[in-house]
């Protein structure tokens, strides 16, 4: 109504002037994009924050590391072992250090450092990718139980058959089982590799889906989808279009926290034997490693150890922020 | 309620069946032959006699009933057996282990002891330490203690089992040798102790120790977050300002009123991670070398023990589809808000 001039004019004649504090020139601020509100939102969560930092961190050092500290993880050099890191010389001299070994060396003379960033690359490439396919998968699912009634019984009671499953005692099953013909398929690192990586999503994606469904099932009733249906969008299109964009924060959140549980699942599996050949370093399998020994040399439990911790805790605390910041309720308070 | 119980009940039936079916064809596929361990100079005629001595030789699906038949008919009657001291299952053949050639379900019940002690206790343990926390940081949200709880809590989530382990064996085993300060505890859980007086208590309740604090650091991390969810919930409901406006102390509130509608949703969680109890920790097991189930189905997975695994498996699934319909009725219960029919 007040839109034009005139009708401006004529409020201000007709009604009596409003008392100082109310008058406002304007908006004090600028207009801002949702994405910018998001993004300020998101800085005040400290954790959020330092999470971020620090899984940019550590996924730079496991991408790039390897081409900056270029030896090789793998080389025995049974000389050169039981190396202890170089920091052990400031309490202990006679401890066996070397500047050529920072973070000293194994059983086998293996370089921890190089390890550590070889570990850190598998572990991580683990769980990015378990993640973005049991996001992939748990999407799907919801979206379609969601959105077509006809397939919501069928697909919600397949979750909760899932969610029925003993999900560990499974995994260590379909390793055990499935191990020899992927590693005959597609040699030993990429056979587990494609193997850890589905059974970890195909365990973990009853989740998202639900979530998913809940958020569709709301959205689907409202009036913009209504109108986008009565002009005639085909339902492919009024889930890309309408549907996906909306229920992209719930999936957001349940990604970052796949992508612990990932990590955390590739780690155990590792741990318990299960997980990459012997020969290959992850950081579960180095922390397994280093239990037998761990009163002579404690370091080789705590740098994996401390290095999955660090990184799932800086995971969870992302997905902490990142539900905040992208909830409308919570957001510009 | 009845009848949702009832339907509920008969749906779980064919769900089971379904989860076993599915269980014993994924072991159809393992690769594994439970005749690897035989001497070579066993000639391959006698092996595959041996084999099918073992059941190996009829289609899966023979096989598939046989084992229905042995879990669901012949077990239970040795139960009857066992309890009555009559003969039923005098004779009949039932679920045996390849590795030990003993029936499946006594080295079940000869384990499942260990299992309970440790993660039973962590279980109870962690609800008496993760309810308050909870509720007192619900209580004052925002505060320093809320604060330190959420760290705390995030940190649980985070540190998996595999690593406060070891972490704590090398604080209390290897570090506290050398210190007059700590206390000295045995890394290694022995199961062959008998608790006859006070100074082998004192020792199981040593031993014990280290794996339930690092059971119950994860559990408590998840339940007090569950409980100061819920207890926020409450906090903001109307009735607890009448309550407060009527004159009841800030007490009786909380730890009447608030407490009792926030316990709802919480039991409901506590009782669906009880079948994680039986289920066992594998993997707080095999650091701590208890060897309770965890531990006993991680063995017969790496020998291939086929009948042992799908014995397992398959009560850990019973387990979790049981707790869950009871945690699902004891919501229906609990809550009169809420009707299924």
């Amino acid at each position: 109504m007040t839109d034009s001039p005139q009708d401006d004019l004529i409020l201000a004649a007709s009604s009596p002037q409003a008392i100082g504090a109310l008058t406002d020139d304007g908006p004090v601020a600028p207009p801002t994009s949702r994405g910018r509100d998001i993004w300020s939102q998101f800085r005040k969560h400290k954790g959020a924050m330092l999470g971020l930092g620090f899984l940019s961190f550590i996924t730079l050092a496991v991408l790039v590391g390897p081409y900056i500290y270029t030896v090789d993880p793998q080389k025995l050099d049974i000389r050169a072992k039981d190396f202890r890191p170089i920091y052990t010389a400031l309490w202990d001299s006679s401890a066996k250090v070397g500047w050529n070994k920072p973070l000293g060396s194994d059983q086998l003379g293996r370089d921890n450092l190089a390890q550590m960033l070889a570990g850190g690359r598998a572990s991580m490439a683990v769980g990015w990718a378990a993640m973005l396919l049991s996001v992939l998968i748990g999407t799907a699912v919801g979206v379609l139980a969601g959105f077509f009634k006809q397939l919501d019984g069928v697909l919600m009671r397949l979750t909760d058959l899932f969610l029925a499953l003993p999900i560990l005692p499974l995994l260590l099953l379909a390793v055990t089982l499935f191990r020899q013909p992927l590693r005959a398929g597609f040699g030993p690192e990429g056979g587990m590799f494609i193997l850890i990586v589905s059974i970890v999503a195909i365990t973990s994606w009853m989740p998202t889906a639900r979530i998913v469904r809940g958020d569709v099932l709301a959205i689907k009733e409202r009036e913009f989808v209504l109108a986008a249906r009565s002009i005639g969008s085909t339902p492919g299109k009024l889930i890309r279009r309408h549907i996906l964009p909306n229920v992209l924060s719930p999936i957001l959140v349940s990604a970052a926290l796949g992508l612990a549980t990932a990590i955390i699942t590739e780690s155990a599996l590792s741990f318990l034997g299960v997980g990459f050949p012997s020969d290959f370093p992850t950081w579960g399998k180095m922390l397994a490693d280093a239990v037998q020994r761990m009163e002579r040399f404690p370091e080789r439990v705590m740098l994996p150890g401390i290095a999955i911790s660090l990184t799932v805790l800086s995971v969870n605390y992302l997905g902490d922020g990142l539900r905040d910041a992208l909830d409308p309720r919570i957001r510009g308070r | 309620m009845l009848t949702y119980a009832t339907r509920r009940t008969i749906l779980a039936i064919p769900t089971l069946l379904f989860i076993s079916f599915v269980i014993f064809m994924l072991l159809q596929l393992a690769p594994g032959d439970p005749m690897a361990q035989v001497p070579l100079t066993v000639p391959p005629d006698v092996k595959q006699k041996m084999r099918e001595a073992l059941g190996l030789g009829a289609p899966p699906l023979v096989q598939y009933w046989k084992w229905l038949v042995q879990v669901f008919w012949i077990e239970p009657q040795v139960l009857i057996d066992w309890i009555f001291g009559t003969s039923l299952a005098e004779g009949k053949l039932r679920v045996i282990s390849w590795q030990t050639r003993s029936p499946v379900m006594d080295i079940i019940l000869q384990r499942i002891p260990q299992t309970l002690w440790v993660v039973g206790v962590a279980y109870v343990v962690a609800i008496l330490i993760a309810l308050p926390i909870g509720v007192y940081s619900a209580y004052r949200q925002y505060s320093v203690f809320d604060q330190a709880g959420t760290f705390v809590t995030m940190i649980g989530f985070s540190i998996p089992p595999f690593f406060t382990g070891p972490l704590l064996i090398v604080i209390f085993s290897v570090i506290s040798l050398e210190t007059w300060w700590l206390p000295v505890l045995p890394s290694i859980y022995d199961t062959t102790h008998v608790v006859n007086d006070w100074q082998s208590f004192g020792f199981q309740v040593k031993q014990m120790t280290m794996p339930v604090m690092v059971l119950a650091f994860q559990i408590t991390a998840q339940l007090s977050r569950y409980m100061r969810a819920s207890m926020l919930d409450n906090l903001g409901q109307d009735y607890v300002r009448t309550a407060r406006a009527k004159g009841l102390s800030e007490a009786v509130v909380v730890n009447v009123h608030v407490l009792r509608n926030s316990m709802i949703p919480v039991i409901t969680v506590i009782a669906l991670g009880i079948p994680a109890i039986f289920g066992g920790a594998i993997i707080t097991e095999t650091v701590f070398k208890v060897n309770g189930i965890g531990q006993l189905l991680l063995t017969a997975l790496f020998a291939n023990d086929l009948p042992m695994v799908m014995t397992l498996t398959f009560i850990f699934a019973v387990l979790i589809v049981v707790f869950n319909l009871i945690a699902d009725i004891l919501y229906g219960l609990l809550d009169p808000r809420i009707r299924y029919d």
